[in-house]
């Protein structure tokens, strides 16, 4: 019942929201309290999955249509749906004052509603529903809230990820006739039959990849980030993309494990090139939003990299890059909206010498761009090293590769703060309206209440990357055996 | 006997208070910052002290990282080498922590600048204590975090904005070298805890060895700034000059050393990786030995002379003789955070870094004079200070293994006593150069210049006592003592004599020497050449990846695009708008779902 209630509270509140959310306040009052009650049941979930080590379940059964809403959390979508409810409530506190508010985090929280079912599905069709009932919100985020090239960024969102979708549901659809057990999602699937597996995993991988995104299915992202508003970059970062990562970890490795050992040269070669092409893409930006979104395929390419290791030092280096990328990614995500907001642009240029005029906002973006190079003590760092070990365990030198990737993440992130938060002030040029350095403020105490959290649990999990593994521990394990397993 | 976990907590509990106190109560809460270095030289110091009942009390190993084939394990514990560590680090950063009183007391950053110090000697410890390589990797990028932070310091400089850049991604080349070092151990032997992978070299396969030892070894070189990865340590010079003492000279830059004496086994089984490290060791030494003599930047005299001594380090690592190494790493750290201290005076006394405006600074500033003295004099190699001991030991080491490379040590090390007392003599001696009235510092400087200045004197004598604890062998080599020390006074006289006409004496020997001076005082172009190819490749990487984006991939999707809005247009008459067509689609979808649903539900 717990595990319905992350799904019934933010639709509720999306419901709610939608429909009296003309009152600013009513519309905040009601987003937040929707967040922090799906958090609260989250952490609920944590714990008793924490102390029983096994799988919650719940299952809607309707007489004579049989059951049709099967949901289950086990290691594997426990941190996700964490993360997710975390993020939820970032988000809502980040979109405070935008337009039209009733609707926004009426779309915000259908959004939270859709990502959590898609985590929770033990049911094919129902993950593919979840899967698709994200797209609509994000769409309807992008193209009413977003930036200038708004309607453009969301066609090529939707274009890109629905493509993705079709071919995915066709390898749904296969997997439920060959598998022949209906579609629901027991604990431990069986395998489909070894000939059919390699044209079904790529199926789905079309769909899965696109999420991701690896290269070269990744260009909607920067352009969907770049238009996207603040709190449509932060879920579309911190939890959308890992979907993909989640789905491969979900269906792909249990149904189509031969599939699965054979591509994963495929996939690791795949996230080495995302490691080393995002990075050297993000190298090149000056618009700021633009930088974050392409160091994000460069940071799901070592969730990839791990991923495709099949071990379970790799999956849990998976497992732990995107929690850390989540977090990591939806605080850059929300410091450059907040400068957007006060100084009307992303241009890297435009800035210089923040770390003196708007000194807490520069503390925490250094410390967010640290963690995001992947420095130890910093939550980006245990989830880069697991995922490089283990895919340098599977697959020898080539992976050093991914070493230029990381030389590069130091280049483009230290890049972005020498040019942001060092130099001169004085050189803080007068953005396009005529606005004045001297009138940017800092940080204010809701967006310090944002930002310290995020940054306390980038602090936690780096140092204690434990907080995150013990829990997945089991159930990537057994993942990992069953990749193992295979001939 | 000082816990352990002490010395590594707080001075991270101490950088907290330090920041979040901020700027007034600054002139107390910066004396916190002396608690992690005394408690880590108390700690190193009562450790030796009983070294030879007990070596190291290891402090319980922690899973940072579980899996059910494996845990990745940290933990911390003190054998005689990271005891001594402790002490060096102690000692040169509690001095360093002093002289920064009265050199950074204009500065208003001061609470961020005494919380970093104490943030980089709790990183500098967990480095020397760690049990396993992982514990040391970590605390190996927080020490280059800290340095980044710190070399930049000044952010408002761009200089120093670039030079911090610089100084981590140079770094961060070698931390690479570090981070497959480990990933190929942890394959190989299943660990990672230092002493187990170890224990596990003779198991391994002689490639496996030496690949691991040479990944080791670009991680070094990178720290240590060795030929070619030395680019970013001059430009480091940009950070406060305590902040250059500590980090640049004494502890951060000799971890490399540190990590090849931690790992040894490895090296004495691969005599590729020991040839190579003795080839890169003895070329840095001689290379920057020739390019700190141009100089004029004070500080960049000196930054040079770091480079070639941890040359001597690394060559003497080469040779075979990790205890000569490591003696001479300890010798270093006195007389190098010595001098770079007393630069910091001179600079703070005299407004100016560059020598050809100083001058007669001698009778202005009379004990940063005399420690200076005693600093070079031991930077020179002259008996009986402690750099002579620890020289002396290298080079007899390497004369031996190597007669090549000593040969090309004996001339580095003449040309050490060469620029040491030509940065002495246009310094100190004659009339002022400069603009203004240099004085001398205040007392709360001129303490650590004493300390320092006692110890670089009498090191040496703890050469035999440190040959037993660490089982080299000790005693001078007479023939080579005598040789180099005929060849380090003759050098030293001539530098001496030659700059008697103070900057002048540049312009005749650039005259004499041509094309030689001019390239040696441009580094040889190296730099450049690394900035350039470095600013190409990136360059080229992001314009590259930017047309695949833009043409390829967009170009297709554009095509499809196309495709669906006529297909759209063709559909959809009625309705205009796009989003319209998209709902149409998604509800189509979910029409299709649905009815999939219940056939499959039935």
């Amino acid at each position: 019942m717990t595990l319905a209630l992350l799904i019934a509270i933010p639709l509720a509140g999306a419901l709610v929201s939608a429909v009296v959310g003309r009152s600013t306040a009513v519309a905040r009052i009601i987003a937040l309290a929707a967040s922090l009650g799906t958090a609260g049941v989250a952490a609920v979930v944590w714990q008793a999955y924490a102390s029983s080590a096994e799988a919650l379940t719940y299952e809607f059964t309707m007489d004579g249509a049989g059951s049709f809403l099967r949901l289950a959390a086990d290691g594997l979508s426990v941190p996700l749906v964490a993360l997710t409810a975390l993020l939820g409530i970032i988000a809502v506190l980040a979109s405070w004052n935008v337009e039209r508010i009733g609707t926004h985090m009426s779309l915000l929280l259908a959004l939270e509603a859709a990502v959590i079912g898609v985590f929770l599905a033990a049911d094919l069709i129902l993950f593919y529903v979840a899967w698709e009932a994200v797209l609509i919100p994000m769409f309807f985020l992008i193209g009413g809230w977003g930036h200038e090239n708004r309607r453009y960024a969301a066609m090529k969102f939707f274009i890109y990820t629905f493509a993705g979708s079709a071919l995915m549901l066709v390898g749904l659809v296969l997997l439920v006739v060959l598998g022949g057990t209906g579609t629901g999602m027991p604990a431990t699937p069986l395998p489909i039959e070894p000939a059919s597996q390699t044209l079904v995993f790529w199926l789905l991988a079309a769909g899965l990849l696109v999420k991701i995104p690896v290269v070269p299915l990744h260009t909607w992202l920067p352009d969907a980030h770049v238009e996207a508003p603040t709190a449509g970059s932060i879920m579309l970062a911190g939890v959308l993309l890992k979907m993909g990562a989640y789905g491969i970890a979900r269906i792909s490795i249990p149904y189509t494990p031969d599939a699965f050992a054979a591509a994963a040269p495929i996939l690791a070669a795949l996230g080495v090139i995302g490691i080393v092409y995002g990075a050297a893409m993000a190298l090149g930006q000056c618009d700021l939003k633009r930088l974050v979104a392409y160091s994000s395929v460069a940071h799901m390419g070592f969730v990839v990299l791990g991923l495709a290791s099949g071990t379970e030092l790799g999956l849990q280096g998976a497992m732990l890059g995107m929690v850390s990328h989540g977090l990591v990614a939806g605080l850059l995500f929300f410091l450059v909206g907040a400068l957007y907001e006060r100084a009307h642009t992303r241009d890297i240029g435009a800035f210089g010498g923040l770390g003196v005029t708007l000194p807490r906002w520069a503390t925490i973006f250094v410390v967010a761009s640290l963690a995001s190079l992947g420095l130890p003590g910093l939550s980006g760092f245990p989830g880069e090293f697991a995922s490089v070990v283990a895919g340098f365990g599977r697959f020898g030198f080539v992976i050093a590769v991914a070493g230029i990737g990381i030389v590069l993440a130091g280049a483009y992130t230290l890049r972005a703060v020498r040019l942001v938060v060092h130099g001169e002030p004085a050189a803080t040029q007068a953005p396009a309206d005529g606005l004045q350095p001297a009138a940017l403020r800092d940080l204010d105490a809701r967006e310090l209440l944002i930002a310290v959290p995020l940054v306390a649990l980038i602090v936690a999990l780096g140092i204690w990357p434990r907080l995150v593994t013990d829990i997945a521990a089991a159930t990537l394990g057994a993942l990992a055996s069953l990749a193992g397993t295979v001939s | 006997m000082m816990p352990l976990w002490f010395v590594l907590v707080a001075p991270i509990a101490v950088a907290l208070v330090i920041a979040a106190a901020g700027r007034g109560p600054v002139r107390y809460t910066r004396w916190l910052a002396l608690v992690g270095p005394v408690a880590a030289a108390w700690a190193g110091a009562e450790r030796l002290a009983d070294a030879g009942r007990e070596t190291g009390v290891a402090a319980e190993a922690v899973s940072w990282f579980v899996t059910q084939t494996g845990s990745i394990d940290v933990g911390a514990s003190a054998d005689p080498i990271a005891s001594i560590m402790l002490v060096v680090v102690g000692v040169v950063a509690s001095m360093v922590v002093v002289f920064s009183f009265g050199y950074m007391a204009e500065d208003a950053s001061q609470p961020r600048y005494f919380a970093l110090l104490s943030a980089f000697t709790a990183a500098m410890t967990g480095l020397v204590l760690s049990t396993s390589l992982v514990g040391l990797f970590i605390a190996w990028e927080l020490v280059g975090a800290c340095s980044y932070l710190l070399i930049g310091f000044w952010f408002t400089k761009p200089s120093a904005a670039r030079a911090a850049v610089k100084a981590f991604l140079v770094t961060r080349v070698g931390d690479v070298g570090l981070l497959f070092a480990l990933a190929l151990l942890w394959r190989e032997t299943g660990t990672l805890v230092t002493a187990d992978v170890l224990a596990a070299v003779p198991t391994l396969a002689p490639a496996t060895i030496t690949t691991a030892a040479l990944l080791l070894f670009v991680g070094a070189a990178g720290k240590s700034a060795q030929f070619p990865l030395h680019v970013w340590l001059p430009d480091a010079m940009e950070g406060p000059t305590p902040v250059s003492a500590l980090i640049h000279a004494a502890t951060m830059v000799a971890a490399g050393v540190f990590l090849l004496a931690r790992t040894w086994p490895l090296f004495e089984a691969s005599e590729t990786a020991r040839l190579v490290v003795l080839i890169i060791g003895t070329v840095t030494a001689l290379g920057a030995a020739t390019i700190a003599v141009p100089q004029t930047d004070i500080k960049r005299v000196l930054a040079y002379s770091t480079i070639s001594q941890l040359g001597f380090m690394f060559a003497a690592l080469g040779a075979g003789a990790w205890v000569a190494a490591f003696f001479h790493l300890v010798t270093h750290a006195a007389f190098k955070s010595l001098l770079f201290l007393a630069s910091g005076s001179v600079i703070h006394g005299s407004g100016t870094q560059d020598l050809r405006e100083m001058g007669g600074l001698g009778r202005a500033m009379p004990v940063t004079a005399a420690t200076w003295a005693v600093g070079v004099a031991a930077l020179a190699g002259l008996p009986p200070l402690a750099g002579f001991f620890s020289k002396d030991a290298v080079l007899d080491a390497v004369w031996v293994h190597a007669p090549v490379a000593g040969a090309a040590l004996f001339i580095a090390s003449a040309l050490t006593a060469f620029y040491s007392f030509r940065a002495t003599r246009l310094a100190f001696s004659g009339t002022f150069r400069g603009a203004g009235h240099p004085h001398e510092s205040p007392l709360v400087m001129k303490v650590p210049l004493v300390v320092l200045a006692v110890l670089a004197a009498t090191l040496g004598a703890g050469s035999w006592w440190f040959a037993e604890l660490l089982g080299g062998h000790a005693g001078l080599a007479i023939p080579i003592a005598v040789a180099s020390t005929i060849i380090a006074g003759l050098s030293a006289v001539a530098g001496w004599a030659l700059y008697k006409t103070g900057p002048a004496a540049d312009d005749r020997l650039a005259g004499a020497l041509g094309g030689l001076w001019r390239a040696a005082a441009g580094a040889y172009g190296i730099d450049a050449l690394v900035m350039r190819g470095a600013a190409a490749s990136e360059r080229g990487a992001a314009t590259a990846s930017e047309r695949f984006d833009t043409r390829l991939v967009d170009g297709l999707v554009r095509g499809i695009a196309w495709l669906a809005r006529r297909v759209g247009r063709e559909f959809n008459e009625l309705q205009s708008g796009e989003s319209q067509l998209y709902a149409a689609l998604v509800g189509a979808g979910a029409v299709l779902l649905a009815s999939l649903a219940l056939w499959l539900g039935r």
